[in-house]
């Protein structure tokens, strides 16, 4: 099987219970299981995670960086967004 | 001549336990050989990792040996300065890596085998058997679950790769026997609660086997005993070759290290 028929698979690993799994990288496989026991082979092998996710790639809808003055940049001029924005009442206490 | 009178004097513990360190170096060097040769580089880096699986269970039998044989020799004296006649493992396991198709049959034979043989050995009275036993099932029951997929992919995947692990499954079909078979020192230690019966583990394996490879409308016999002789030292013609590379580098530079 060539490289060319393989699917790009991202990986995420969760490092500990209670936390939420992060990003940690991508690998081809020829499908999900396979990508689960080289994610496996790849990324926990010294003891890194107890849970694996693997997503393929192409399934994934991802911001584009050619994007960002019209995506990303407006918030920063809407500084009400931001409770710091908010000049606090004298008479609230406790925040 | 040599080996024969030597091995004659070795205790039934030791050959039972060299038996499995050597089948455990012989099948991990014969993995390692696709480090940097497999189909892509996951796929390598997963092989590499069931090789190095072998290599840690081939090392805590050879130092068990050692230590039963208590002649003050290391298990790097038993794996790698000892000739081809004097290696004791199953044939099976020293066959030639062959293509990929060869590799993962071998594999899937060998897993089932001792998923059900380790399975079993858990429970020996003897204790450093059964904690060497204890930790290496649990590698074997993700190498099963590693090799299972791929037998069932080639073999329902194309013409060619069909056709590949059929022929593998039939280059296999003679070797097979030789993992049921009893021979008398082992027996003496099946007595003692020690060693497995291998011989009784064959009607599952060959119902497991057979099941899983019909489900992709592959036959396969029951395994039957053919070529044999590797417990003996009496091995393929691939195995001198393949110590030859194995132990290169101790035979040329006697106490290495790094």
């Amino acid at each position: 099987m060539s490289q060319e028929q393989l699917a790009v698979y991202e990986v995420f690993i969760r490092s500990n219970r209670g936390l939420d799994h992060k990003h940690v990288g991508s690998l081809h496989a020829e499908s999900p299981e396979h990508a689960l026991m080289y994610a496996r082979d790849c990324y926990i092998r010294r003891s890194e995670g107890v849970s694996i996710w693997v997503v393929e790639s192409t399934n994934i809808t991802a911001s584009q960086e050619d994007d960002i003055e019209s995506f990303v940049d407006p918030m920063d001029d809407k500084p009400y967004r931001h409770a710091t924005h908010y000049v606090l009442p004298d008479n609230v206490t406790g925040m | 001549m040599n080996n024969t009178i030597k091995s004659n004097e070795q205790s039934p513990l030791y050959r039972f336990v060299l038996g499995l360190a050597d089948d455990s170096v012989v099948l991990s060097h014969r993995l390692s050989e696709w480090c940097s040769n497999a189909p892509y580089l996951e796929e390598d880096i997963a092989l590499s990792n069931i090789a190095l699986d072998y290599v840690g269970r081939a090392r805590m039998f050879y130092q068990y040996a050692a230590e039963v044989e208590g002649k003050g020799r290391s298990e790097d004296d038993l794996a790698y300065l000892r000739s081809e006649r004097e290696f004791t493992n199953l044939l099976i396991h020293e066959l030639p890596k062959g293509d990929f198709g060869f590799t993962m049959v071998r594999q899937f034979l060998l897993d089932a085998f001792y998923n059900l043989y380790l399975t079993q050995l858990v429970d020996s009275k003897d204790e450093t058997i059964a904690a060497i036993a204890a930790k290496a099932i649990k590698e074997t029951r993700y190498h099963l679950k590693r090799s299972e997929p791929w037998i069932r992919q080639l073999s329902e995947g194309t013409e060619e790769s069909r056709s590949r692990i059929v022929r593998a499954l039939e280059e296999l079909k003679d070797f097979v026997g030789e993992m049921f078979l009893m021979e008398e020192w082992e027996t003496s230690l099946v007595e003692q609660g020690i060693a497995i019966d291998r011989a009784a583990l064959q009607p599952d394996w060959d119902r497991y086997i057979q099941g899983f490879l019909g489900e992709s409308g592959i036959e396969f016999g029951d395994a039957q005993l053919q070529i044999r002789g590797g417990r003996n030292g009496i091995h393929t013609e691939h195995l001198g070759h393949m110590l030859s590379e194995m132990q290169y580098l101790q035979r040329t530079h006697p106490g290495m290290e790094w």
